[in-house]
């Protein structure tokens, strides 16, 4: 049986842009200032690193194709370089790729650097794209947000939960993630608002609203990756390791067979189940910490926080009404804003949340800092509710 | 004998209302009020002559073989690319038929219908289906007259429901209204011209001939169809061919309007629903001369019976009172649409060739393994206890009753009838998809509705003049 990741590597430094509308900025600005944190972080010179990984989602709106947009703009020197695209999961593919390069023995540094540059369209939103010739012969057009909403249709269906009740619920997720984002400077929405407000927003696709939805931003992050041995040899005396790193991708079943009610990820219970057996956890209720997760739509944080274990099923409504999740609560969701306030840039969003979770082990978090860390779990999802790439880092203190 | 053996309709949900385009524009023409009576059929933008067709023939119910499939219109989405291809694709009639369009002529029906019924009589059953949408100039009367629309007959030698006793015609380059090849819009002649020296020579003219080839006198005549625009003149020809003023049938221009080419099959698909054994029917249909055709109701009548039918599809209507959308849909506005809207979408005609079955004739996959229905099709079964290869035999799913299992109204998403509502349907039996949704009710739409396939079209690549058809689900 395969001996998983745990504790094989660490993270020996980790950066992050300012998220937002980026007009000032191109994708080898954004990808520098998250480099040059992360690189002076991480106390190496450029030329150690080994091996990179590109992660970038939409790379046709500005970044380009390729592995070749991260080499030049970083100047790298002549060393491999992959380019990864798993939709909005590209960015823990992308730290993913440097992990394994670590662990097997054929790097000592390896670059995984997420960039996304969407705000190059001329409209709001994620832009427009085929699925591919022979797909958008079949596959109804429909944006994100119309999409994620069929799992509040099916997520009220399964459980028979009241439209309202489940409003509410979704307003609070919001609410909660924008208080966070306020006092996150790097985030892109920093201003904190109301339940009123949340409820009250244009309606995108029903019932996500407004503020249901995450922001589309520019930006860029990355991590430095090596052996917690090298770690340690350069002077580190708290390694961050990973525990776990699991990736599940749907393979039909959910929108081709007839037992999916819509109301949950198969893929997020999969790789949560994977990746908690990885990292030796037992009870995730009580052994997590923190959780980074992905709330593209605020429907999508209260599913998973069932499909994670988090919640019991059917149940999550209430526990994000209780506060479980607030960054007061047990088990603080987002404490960085989350991508409703940090910021989608899609193919960085993986590493944004390694980033947090990083800097709250280190303590840097600042007047973020939640107490102290046992685990911290990231998750990730790209494509439909329907049909989906999920996954699920957990990193913790290196246990020697 | 060949006669008709089948018939159904379908006729767009949405109704405009007359009065809307009359008050539209009541600034430029005041006299549009004079004809603002009663409301006109018109399609979505995702419905064309080609959709509507295929919906006329599913309308017919169960099908019987065929050998042959003509598709009348005057407003084929296409020039070049065969139309009724498309149709017969759609329906799954295999590919040993004889297709063909006809075109050029508001009687390109009956003339179909004629070549139809010689196919019969030659052992060869067949369909001949109908349709148009007329696009005309804001604010003419042929925008507040004609209405969308689509027929279609089941022709055979045996069986049939109305027997042929005669046909005839008159060929004449009358010029009531022409287009040029390329050209948007119909350019006509006075109406008073049209009326006396048209409809009241040539119908009666074709009629009379036809009525001496059945051997069957005038004042015999139970039914008469003209499927004229023009007030009062089915009436006169009625007078002048001698047959009772009684037999004349309702143009259904208060609740329909001039469905061009589709127009004499919609009133003789209308008529035979409330036929009875024995009758006389007279069809008519006009342009540059005039066909006519006479049949006899047969005992067989009672015995089949179309879906909805057109009285069906006329109660399923919702009233339009947005003139603004009706010119929309009809492309005479140059409307803004959005960024969204400039995804550029070629294209892919060798994916589509590959796909085609699935794409137009929405045939899915049954495992023969484990019974498993899926869609679309696939190498491998999608059932986790099964997973056999190459096991999915062909599975047509278009007449499969559906149930919404997940949905939502997109208002994000570029769609020309906003929200775009979009969803997981489970078909009866087994099978699932994700689909989009079309004539959703938002009160009465929710998980649980049930829902039938209906072909629409999917996508217009306004650039290269490309439409891409695909089936959506709508609620019944």
């Amino acid at each position: 049986m395969a001996s998983g990741i745990r504790d094989k590597v660490a993270i020996l430094g980790m950066g992050c842009s300012k998220f937002g509308e980026r007009w000032d900025a191109e994708p080898s600005d954004l990808m520098a200032e998250a480099f040059e944190e992360c690189i002076a972080d991480a106390g190496i010179e450029r030329s150690q690193i080994d091996a990179a990984w590109l992660s970038t989602a939409f790379d046709s709106v500005n970044v380009g194709p390729s592995a070749l947009p991260l080499a030049t703009a970083l100047r790298l020197g002549y060393i491999p370089v992959t380019h990864v695209e798993n939709m909005c999961a590209s960015g823990t593919e992308a730290f993913r790729g440097a992990c394994y390069a670590v662990a097997s023995g054929a790097a000592d540094f390896a670059l995984a650097l997420g960039v996304e540059k969407l705000k190059d369209t001329g409209y709001g939103g994620l832009p427009a794209r085929t699925r591919g010739v022979t797909n958008d012969l079949f596959a109804p057009t429909v944006s994100a947000p119309g999409a994620f909403a069929q799992l509040a249709a099916g997520y009220r269906g399964a459980h028979g939960i009241d439209g309202d009740d489940l409003k509410r619920a979704m307003a609070h997720v919001s609410v909660k993630s924008h208080a966070n984002g306020a006092r996150n400077p790097k985030a892109h929405l920093r201003r904190e608002i109301t339940h009123e407000q949340a409820i009250a927003a244009p309606m995108v696709a029903e019932p996500i609203g407004l503020f249901d939805c995450c922001g589309v931003s520019d930006g860029a992050a990355c991590a430095i990756v090596t052996t917690p041995e090298i770690a340690v040899t350069l002077g580190r005396t708290d390694v961050v390791t990973v525990k776990a790193l699991q990736l599940s991708v749907s393979n039909g079943e959910e929108v081709g067979f007839n037992g999916w009610d819509g109301a949950h990820f198969k893929t997020t219970r999969i790789a949560a189940r994977r990746a908690y057996e990885e990292a030796g956890i037992d009870d995730a209720r009580r052994e997590i910490s923190a959780t980074e997760v992905h709330d593209c739509f605020s429907i999508t944080e209260l599913v998973t926080m069932e499909d994670l274990g988090l919640a019991d099923e059917g149940q999550a409504w209430k526990a994000v009404l209780d506060g479980r999740f607030d960054a007061d609560g047990e088990m603080p969701c987002q404490i960085d804003g989350g991508l409703k306030c940090f910021g989608h840039p899609i193919g960085a969003s993986g590493l944004r949340m390694l980033y947090e979770i990083y800097l709250q082990f280190l303590g840097r978090a600042g007047e973020r800092q939640i107490g102290t860390m046992r685990y911290g779990l990231t998750h990730n999802l790209g494509g439909h509710p329907a049909q989906n790439i999920c996954s699920v880092a957990i990193v913790g203190h290196y246990d020697g | 004998m060949p006669g008709i053996t089948a018939y159904g309709a379908y006729l767009p949900r949405r109704r405009l209302q007359r009065s809307a385009i009359a008050a539209a524009n009541a600034w430029f023409d005041a006299s549009l009020a004079a004809l603002a009576r009663g409301e006109r059929s018109m399609c979505s933008w995702d419905e064309d002559p080609v959709t509507m067709a295929v919906e006329a023939v599913r309308d017919m119910g169960a099908a019987a073989p065929v050998e042959a499939l003509f598709l009348a219109s005057t407003t084929h989405p296409f020039a070049v690319r065969q139309n009724a291809g498309i149709v017969a694709e759609a329906l799954n009639l295999g590919s040993a038929l004889r297709t063909m369009d006809a075109a050029g002529s508001l009687r390109a029906s009956t003339t179909a219908l004629m070549s139809a019924l010689d196919a019969a009589a030659a052992g060869q059953p067949a369909i001949v289906a109908a349709a148009d949408r007329r696009r005309a100039r804001a604010g003419s009367p042929m925008e507040m007259l004609s209405g969308d629309g689509a027929a279609a007959l089941r022709t055979g030698g045996e069986g049939e429901i109305a027997t042929l006793l005669g046909a005839a015609m008159v060929a004449a380059d009358f010029i009531d209204h022409f287009r040029a090849s390329g050209d948007d819009f119909d350019y006509g002649w006075e109406d008073r011209w049209i009326r006396d020296e048209g409809w009241l020579k040539l119908v009666p003219q074709a009629v009379e001939r036809a009525l001496a080839k059945a051997g069957v006198e005038p004042a015999a005549v139970d039914r008469l169809i003209v499927p004229c625009h023009l007030r009062r003149v089915p009436e006169s020809v009625a007078k002048a061919c001698g047959i009772p003023a009684g037999a004349v049938a309702d143009p259904m221009m208060e609740t329909v309007g001039q469905c061009g080419t589709a127009q004499p099959l919609l009133m003789l698909a209308a008529e035979l629903a409330n036929a009875e054994p024995g009758q006389t029917i007279v069809v008519t249909g006009f342009g540059q001369g005039c066909d006519a055709l006479v049949f006899r109701v047969t005992d067989a009548i009672g015995a089949t019976r179309p879906g909805r039918g057109v009285a069906g599809w006329l109660s399923r209507r919702v009233e339009e009172s947005s003139y603004h959308r009706f010119l929309t849909y009809s492309g005479v506005v140059e409307r803004e649409y959005g960024k969204r809207a400039e995804l550029d979408r070629p294209p892919a005609l060798t994916a589509q060739y590959r796909n085609r079955e699935g794409v137009t004739g929405f045939v899915g996959g049954r495992c023969s393994r484990c019974g498993t229905v899926q869609y679309p099709r696939s190498i491998y079964c999608v059932n986790p206890n099964c997973g056999a290869r190459d096991t999915q035999e062909p599975h047509p799913m278009a007449d499969v009753p559906a149930t919404v299992k997940t949905f939502t109204a997109d208002h994000l998403v570029f769609s020309m009838d906003p929200p775009a509502y979009l969803g997981l349907v489970e078909f009866e039996g087994g099978g699932r998809t994700m689909v989009e949704f079309t004539e959703v009710d938002p009160e009465s739409f929710d998980v649980g509705t049930r829902a039938s396939m209906r072909f629409r079209i999917k996508h217009v690549d306004e650039r290269r003049g490309m439409r891409q058809y695909f089936w959506k689900a709508a609620p019944d």
